[in-house]
């Protein structure tokens, strides 16, 4: 009963901050409730059983991906009235298109069934080896070679962004250590006689 | 109870939102990646759902490498957004219109 109470309310803030997401005028708040749309997601996954990737959920993104478009919406000045323009033209299309969408997707799932609906009491996954331990067992066992690929996915993504952001300025004074170690002792030093004084 | 069909449900209505969000909001480029990001956050609800009421833990694996493959995403998209706004001064997908398209 607890869970079910627990389910609707935090479905019902997905959907909310999901449209906060998509309705809101500053970039930021946009931001915003897409970092609270993760937090209720997590909630979600726990109460799924999926403990690991719930608070994977909330490292990766809320920590990482979320800090790093903040940076970025506070980094770029952005004309948010300009970024309005075509908003109301727009807004028919887009919600008859996502009325669409939920009406099929709720047709096939709710009243199709796809066949599952008896499985409601799901068998539960390793009944009592915790959820981090089972996936971890599988992970690097059976997927071990994906995992290896998504480690060289990441790795590539750092080497990718660093490459297009970084900038050349012209007239930058900085130091230059290949040049450094290449010099030879007779580019910078110049031997020179000079004629002792006379004795008065 | 709840059960699969809750939660199907579920991650549809925020799939369709953000698909919704993607014709609204043409214009500003870092709300259609938020947009995008909303999409594949629905999708892994899917893989989560199926792995709980099948009983199979492999959906969860799923989950992690779509997780992966997203920040990647996310980090090359605003990599490149940066460039763009440093080139344009401006993130309106409207003036991008080198390629005439």
């Amino acid at each position: 009963m607890l869970i079910n109470i627990l389910f609707y309310l935090f479905a019902a803030t997905l959907v909310g901050a999901s449209l906060g997401v998509v309705f809101a005028r500053n970039s930021v708040h946009s931001a915003m409730f897409l970092v609270l749309a993760f937090f209720t997601s997590s909630g979600i996954w726990l109460l799924m059983g999926a403990e690991f990737l719930a608070i994977v959920l909330v490292l990766v993104y809320v920590g990482a991906v979320m800090v790093l478009f903040l940076f970025v919406v506070m980094m770029l000045d952005i004309n948010v009235a300009q970024m309005r323009e075509g908003f109301t033209r727009y807004a028919p299309l887009g919600a008859v298109i996502a009325l669409i969408m939920i009406a099929e997707i709720a047709y096939v799932v709710w009243y199709r069934h796809l066949g599952l609906s008896l499985v409601a009491h799901a068998p539960q996954v390793a009944e009592n080896v915790s959820n981090t331990r089972s996936l971890g067992a599988i992970l690097y066992t059976e997927y071990a070679y994906p995992f290896q690929l998504a480690a060289v996915l990441l790795l590539i993504a750092i080497v990718a962004a660093i490459t297009l952001t970084m900038r050349h300025r012209p007239n930058l004074k900085k130091q230059d250590i290949s040049a450094q170690v290449s010099v030879r002792k007779a580019d910078r030093l110049r031997i020179v006689e000079v004629a002792s004084e006379k004795r008065q | 109870m709840i059960g699969l069909p809750h939660v199907l449900l579920l991650a549809g209505v925020v799939f369709s939102i953000a698909v919704a969000g993607i014709f609204l909001n043409r214009k500003n480029v870092i709300v259609l990646l938020m947009c995008i990001e909303l999409m594949l956050l629905a999708v892994n609800f899917n893989f989560v759902a199926f792995s709980r009421f099948l009983g199979d833990i492999n959906g969860q694996i799923f989950v992690f490498f779509i997780l992966t493959v997203a920040a990647a995403e996310a980090a090359i998209g605003l990599a490149i957004l940066v460039v763009l706004f440093r080139e344009r001064r401006s993130i309106n997908v409207e003036d991008l219109d080198t390629l005439q398209g």
